[in-house]
């Protein structure tokens, strides 16, 4: 394969460039390159420990610390629910249930990160995870789907937002 | 002539709707050619009326919410642009009790201006905190700071002039300014509201601190679950650039600010100061030990000014009205007004800005009209996933850092999660360990490995209820080590919530108060 041009490479090196110099340049690289591609691609691994002067452990330390990286591509959905306290008083409890039985997950029972694993599980088109605080905390419970925020859900009101997503994406 | 309309930008607004009844209130005025000016504001803050849409009549706002845009021809039909009653009016916006019965001095301007209009900030008294400081030398301004009482309000409570003290002593060629942003805690979002409604605020305050301790580079840390915070603060920061407010040149003075907005990454122990660093470093959020102070040697290992988003935004009315104007408020040692967040099971939630010193059954009964689901009231956690739960006996303690530490409770970042009394406290407990486990930087073992045994002690007796008395005892000698053996306020203060729901609801784990004691 010829790397020059391989877009995934191509968005690396362009982020390199930018962020190379940057004190503390390698979180804002990595938000660069997730944002461009969806996710950070095993293959940057190597170019970017290079450029920053690391070893690749320490980047692959970095990338796996935060909640927020991923190294696998995105489903076609994303949908965060909150599972922290001031959602939890206002019955988000019922909203992660109907998403589980909806999406087939199971946060539920099994809260992320916490030595089971969710990425195999579910609707193939649907990446759910939990969410530690979207600040809605008078308004909840709230999620974000595909980026965008919702105060006030409910089941049904789930039940609606993940038909709708599914319907403008068969359109 | 143009009728001027109010709707807000807040996170909270548009997650119930906001940018579909902005869109839906233009077509309407097209379709009935009418001439519409639509302001996107910040928030007031009342945000059970979100998306509450304001119209400018007779040099009065009057507010209409939550509306929906199913609501927007019978707003027109009922004449709401000329301040005509309609069933969701709320009169005029400054005599809604909720807001008339604040002390707002942070959030004096969020709600009513287009927060990334340089005319309004001027207009409201922006920049007048900076032209003072212009004039005074360096350490003056540091006294006002210390005169003011002002303390971090990010939940330690330092006194914020002790710090911006240290670092002004400080010699060295680079400083920083580092504002932390990574407001985690659920049950609070002042600083996304002052980020997202205020943002000029936030940037006078850093220049005024960058200025007074001779750093010339701010950070903000803001958190990645508040994309719009970033984004304004982004374009916040672009603008005040391009003014020549920010960068070399500082309103005309030859002073050098220059401002950074960073991203986290979905870390939430990456609130805590030194973790935070690291993060700004491009590391992994791995708490640091103390010493060395982060004042001493913080970001980059250079002399760093710390704050929270509201002790920055506090700064700015402390210099143009002076130390004694914020000093006259609050009690005992807690000087000033805190930004309390009314949140989970509650009526009424919102911002509410009150002196500190105010009651939790005030803030939970008067402003927040109880429970939402208008079941009994229960519980309410105040200072975030590390703070206690109170139960209604100890409501009537005043909200003053002392007389709740007094009460073994937390003021934190002014957070109160309410709860009815359909929550199992126990689950809590147990939901505090979990969360702990998920988020430990897993630096020191008691947070790291104490948490999952935590957790399980307490599956136990969910489990079992027969275990309860044997493994409260295990459970209190873990949280001891917990809070004893930990670096940062992750490991040594999950134990405050765990402690707090079985002291105050035993019977919730399987206990009356008398097997209670003798466990």
């Amino acid at each position: 394969m010829n790397s020059a041009i391989n877009p995934e490479t191509q968005v690396v090196a362009q982020a390199l460039t930018r962020f190379q110099g940057v004190p503390g340049g390698l979180l804002p690289l990595l938000h660069a390159v997730q944002e461009d591609l969806g996710y950070i691609p095993p293959t940057a691994t190597e170019a970017i420990a290079s450029a920053f002067n690391l070893s690749r452990a320490e980047v692959h330390g970095v990338i796996t610390y935060y909640h927020h990286f991923r190294q696998t591509p995105p489903a076609k959905h994303t949908l965060a629910i909150c599972h922290a306290e001031a959602c939890q008083a206002r019955g988000c409890r019922s909203v992660i249930n109907k998403a589980d039985a909806l999406l087939g997950t199971s946060h539920g029972t099994h809260a992320s990160h916490a030595g089971h694993d969710h990425a195999h599980e579910g609707n193939k088109d649907w990446h759910v995870e939990p969410t530690y605080c979207l600040g809605l905390c008078a308004t909840g419970p709230a999620l974000m789907l595909d980026g965008k925020l919702h105060a006030h859900v409910t089941p049904a009101k789930l039940e609606a937002l993940i038909a709708r997503a599914n319907a403008k994406e068969s359109s | 002539m143009s009728t001027t309309l109010f709707v807000p930008r807040d996170s909270a607004a548009l997650a119930a709707g906001a940018d579909e009844v902005a869109a839906a209130i233009t077509a309407e005025a097209q379709s009935r050619k009418l001439d519409v000016t639509l302001i996107r504001n910040g928030s007031r803050g009342l945000l059970w009326l979100e998306p509450m849409v304001e119209v400018e009549h007779q040099g009065k706002r009057i507010a209409y919410g939550p509306v929906t845009p199913e609501d927007v021809k019978s707003l027109f039909d009922a004449d709401f642009l000329n301040g005509k009653p309609h069933a969701l009016s709320h009169g005029a916006t400054e005599e809604i009790a909720y807001l008339k019965n604040q002390e707002r001095l942070t959030f004096a301007r969020i709600g009513i201006t287009d927060p990334l209009s340089l005319k309004d900030y001027e207009a409201h008294e922006g920049w007048a905190g900076i032209k003072t400081a212009l004039k005074l030398k360096p350490t003056d301004i540091v006294q006002q700071v210390l005169d003011s009482g002002l303390r971090g309000r990010g939940g330690a409570g330092f006194p914020a002039g002790i710090k911006w003290r240290t670092v002004a002593a400080a010699s060295s060629a680079q400083k920083y300014i580092v504002i932390n942003a990574d407001e985690g805690d659920s049950g609070t979002f002042a600083d996304r509201m002052v980020m997202e409604g205020d943002p000029f605020m936030l940037i006078e305050g850093m220049i005024i601190a960058g200025i007074s301790v001779g750093a010339t580079e701010g950070y903000v840390y803001i958190r990645s679950e508040y994309p719009d915070a970033v984004s304004i603060m982004d374009q916040a920061v672009t603008i005040a650039t391009t003014a020549g407010i920010l960068g070399s040149n500082v309103l005309g003075s030859g002073k050098t600010f220059n401002i950074h907005i960073r991203m986290g990454a979905g870390s939430y122990v990456c609130g805590e100061e030194t973790a935070m660093l690291e993060s700004l470093e491009g590391k992994r959020g791995v708490v640091r030990a103390k010493p060395p102070l982060p004042a001493l040697q913080g970001l980059f290992g250079k002399p760093s000014v710390i704050n929270n988003v509201l002790t920055m935004a506090a700064i700015p009315f402390i210099l143009a009205r002076g130390a004694k104007a914020y000093a006259d408020y609050g009690m005992g040692r807690s000087l000033g007004t805190l930004p309390f967040q009314l949140a989970g099971n509650i009526r009424f939630g919102g911002l509410v800005e009150k002196a500190f010193g105010v009651t939790a059954r005030q803030l939970i009964e008067d402003f927040g009209g109880g429970t939402a689901t208008g079941r009994p009231f229960k519980a309410v956690q105040i200072g975030g996933p590390l703070g206690a739960y109170l139960p209604d006996a100890l409501l009537d303690t005043p909200m003053d850092y002392e007389a709740l530490a007094a009460k073994g409770g937390v003021l934190g970042h002014g957070g109160l999660v309410v709860f009815d009394d359909s929550v199992d406290m126990m689950e809590q407990a147990r939901y505090a360990m979990e969360f702990c486990a998920i988020e430990s930087c897993g630096k020191c073992t008691p947070c790291r490995i104490g948490s999952t045994r935590g957790m399980e002690v307490i599956q136990k007796m969910q489990a079992n209820p027969s275990l309860a008395p044997a493994q409260t005892h295990l459970l209190r000698d873990l949280c001891g080590t917990m809070v004893n053996g930990s670096l940062c306020a992750m490991g040594s203060m999950t134990p405050y919530p765990v402690l707090s729901a079985l002291d105050h609801f035993p019977e919730d784990f399987h206990m009356t108060k008398a097997t209670h004691q003798a466990a």
